[in-house]
């Protein structure tokens, strides 16, 4: 680079001569040299600018530009991510203890319809409704012809059969789209608890399958909510008990015809339920409508144990029994006079066909089921005890079953509990519970007298629940149950090597409109527990109007009717239980030694 | 000196620029393979989901039950009842084989026999 001096000489000299100031033309020359530099520094600065603005634009345009497709584009999963387990987006399966399934997903479709995509309706309709006898054609064939329609759905689960067959018709406007349903592939067997499931919210790509009733229904949120992984939902049921309990039951029912049957198997350390039946029952593939009108109880839909509330009659004297005993008010022993008359509240209490059973023991009275015996007990005990004890073993509560159906099993009890209500329900009138509620109520006395509280979930130890009554009286208690098989109403519930406890109840219907009860029509009970000696597990039958005719005269009673049921499921359903007769140990003698 | 040094850096940057799309490339064909893989492990559940739902299907007790009775001539198949449960005491003591005396061994190896 030039650099021009500040005093050039020739200037300088040329200045001196003309008497001029030398120094005007260094400052001249120096105030050039800075307006140069000036304009230099300013040249870059506006140079950096420059380049600052243009990469600050770029930054932002790029930054705008990446913002402008994420939000444009479809959104896709990141691809590089390692994930363990992919997301599962259907429902959980529902299996029972040991894993078998009892209701699953299957992929199927549904068939829509674009009418306006449709090349010959007629003869789509006609083939449509060759396909599916149930459509109507004409109404098929006006519904294409409409202008107004652009979609329609025409069947909301195929078979791949069908769907084969809708195919070959070869119509464009035909299209199909995916569909998951819930398959259950045992059919009836506990259907009562699984209930069902529908299609929630519809989209021609997918559908939202929901729980409409049952155990689908309660754990509707969980089974779905994608964070469970399908894991399945593990049930305490066992299918091949259950499916063991309803074709006996099925055959018990047809026998004794009885119009309806219930019945409860639960383990009495865990209070799993094992086995529950309700009869008649439905298929929740293909759920059937409520009803709209009548008893709603009619229909195959309603759950007669865990919904169902009945008088449950003389099953009930043990828990008297055993809580007088629990208070020391009486012993196995002592005797209590059943002689008439015996009036409470101006009622006379009576005995079944009226017997006169003189002056028995406690045991005796729960042997041979004396009305006026556990009457005098529950009188003893007064009403407020005796209502704390039924609290106290769940019988004030629906019970906590895990369907939705369970909150609708509230017992009944008496509005106000009078010295008569103490006396009635002693021997079980009055008050109306759930056969499950008397299951749980017998588990207590069956597991050394710790209330349970009856689950449909697989647990894994025994529940830690209150106790009710001590160990002794709870021995005396099964002994007594014992007694009432060996010498008692229920003689014909003895199954060999599995020493079955039990108390028989036979309740008159109360009349739907009121007043008064039926004099032909029973609900016949049979609550056992075995084996007695060491109880694993407590099955309650329920009958509704049983009758036996094999007789002069027909019988109704539960030592005809549901006592004979409950030992032939016993005797089907304890080996498969694996529990293994016993011949040897077990028998009363035993018994007695334990419980002195 | 210097234009050695442009040059080197210069095949420097070509040759970084040339790994960075092989990489770049690589990683997408594993991509590719990853999500090949994640689709045929979808399908795979899917289909494995059918089996047990058939599976399922299949031994429904009702069904199990129906080709027990009618099968009933050949096997001989009844509900477990409990005098079926057997004591340890009843299983006979396993009577033992008499020991065969080998006084002339014979040799049977199959070398150099015809192939069937």
């Amino acid at each position: 680079m030039m650099r021009t001096p500040l005093r050039p000489l020739a200037r300088i000299l040329e200045a001196r001569q003309k008497g001029e100031n030398p120094d005007v033309i260094e400052r001249e020359n120096r105030h050039l040299r800075h307006e140069q530099m000036r304009d230099k520094s300013r040249m870059r600065a506006e140079g950096r600018l420059l380049v600052l603005g243009v990469m600050f634009f770029c930054a932002f345009g790029v930054i705008g530009a990446r913002m402008g497709t994420i939000a444009a584009s479809e959104p896709a999963e990141p691809r590089a991510t390692a994930t363990g387990a992919s997301i599962v987006a259907s429902r959980a399966d529902i299996v029972d203890r040991r894993g078998r399934v009892l209701a699953t997903n299957m992929d199927t479709h549904s068939l829509y319809a674009h009418p306006q995509q449709m090349i010959e309706p007629e003869r789509t309709a006609k083939e449509l409704a060759r396909i599916f006898p149930d459509m109507d054609e004409a109404d098929m064939a006006r519904r294409f012809a409409d202008p107004k329609k652009k979609f329609m759905w025409v069947r909301k689960k195929l078979s791949p059969e069908q769907m084969q067959e809708v195919h070959d018709i070869g119509e464009p406007g035909l299209l199909f789209g995916p569909r998951e349903m819930r398959l259950y592939p045992n059919g009836a067997i506990a259907s009562h608890i699984l209930g069902g499931a529908g299609f929630g919210r519809e989209g021609v790509h997918s559908a939202e399958v929901i729980g409409t009733a049952g155990i689908e229904k309660f754990y509707d949120e969980s089974l779905r909510d994608p964070a469970r992984e399908g894991a399945p939902l593990e049930l305490a049921l066992d299918l091949t008990v259950q499916a063991a309990a309803e074709e006996v039951l099925f055959a018990g029912m047809k026998l004794m015809n009885a119009k309806g049957a219930a019945s409860v198997l639960m383990d009495v350390q865990t209070g799993e339920i094992v086995s529950i039946v309700s009869l008649p029952d439905f298929d929740p593939n293909d759920r059937p409508s409520p009803l709209t009108k009548g008893d709603a109880s009619d229909s195959p839909l309603f759950n007669r144990a865990i919904q169902g509330v009945y008088e449950l009659g003389s099953t009930f004297k043990i828990f008297t029994a055993a809580q007088a005993m629990e208070l020391g008010l009486v012993n196995p022993n002592t005797i209590i006079d059943t002689r008439p008359p015996f009036k409470v509240g101006g009622h006379k209490i009576g005995e079944f066909a009226n017997h006169n059973y003189g002056e028995i023991s406690v045991a005796e009275i729960i042997i041979k089921s004396s009305n006026r015996g556990t009457g005098k007990m529950a009188l003893a005990i007064g009403k407020a005890r005796q209502q704390d004890f039924l609290k106290r073993l769940g019988m004030f509560e629906p019970t906590p079953a895990e369907i939705v159906e369970a909150s609708g099993g509230k017992p009944l009890l008496p509005k106000r509990w009078t010295d008569l209500s103490a006396v009635t329900i002693s021997y079980g009138h009055g008050i109306s519970t759930s056969p499950l509620h008397l299951a749980a109520g017998y588990a207590a006395i069956a597991n050394g007298g710790i209330a349970v509280k009856p689950t449909l979930l697989k647990r894994s130890g025994p529940q830690d629940g209150a106790r009710v009554m001590s160990e002794s009286v709870a021995a005396a208690s099964r002994l007594m149950l014992r007694k009432v098989v060996t010498e008692g109403t229920a003689s014909f519930g003895e199954v060999p090597g599995y020493h079955v406890g039990g108390k028989t109840g036979t309740a008159d219907k109360p009349k739907e409109k009121g007043g008064g009860y039926y004099k032909d029509k029973v609900i016949a009970t049979f609550a056992t527990i075995f084996p007695a000696h060491d109880p694993k597990y407590v099955l309650v039958v329920t009958l509704d109007e049983p009758v036996e005719t094999s007789g002069t005269k027909p019988r109704r009673t539960a030592g005809w009717t549901a006592v004979p049921v409950a030992a032939e499921m016993i005797g089907r359903i304890a080996p498969l239980l694996g529990l293994r007769p016993e011949f040897i140990t077990g028998q009363l003698e035993g018994v007695v030694r334990i419980s002195q | 000196m210097r234009s050695l040094l442009f040059l080197l850096s210069a095949l420097a940057v070509i040759g970084t620029g040339y790994w960075a799309y092989h990489e770049n490339y690589r990683t997408q064909d594993e991509l590719d393979r990853v999500d090949a893989l994640r689709r045929d492990i979808g399908e795979a559940r899917e289909r494995l989901a059918i089996l047990r739902a058939e599976w399922a299907y299949l031994n429904r007790p009702d069904r199990l039950r129906d080709l027990a009775e009618m099968n009933y001539s050949r096997l001989g198949l009844m509900p477990l009842r409990p005098d079926q449960f057997g004591v340890v005491r009843d299983v006979i003591f396993p009577i033992p084989e008499p020991v065969i005396q080998i006084t002339e061994p014979v040799d049977v190896t199959s070398a150099g026999a015809p192939q069937p």
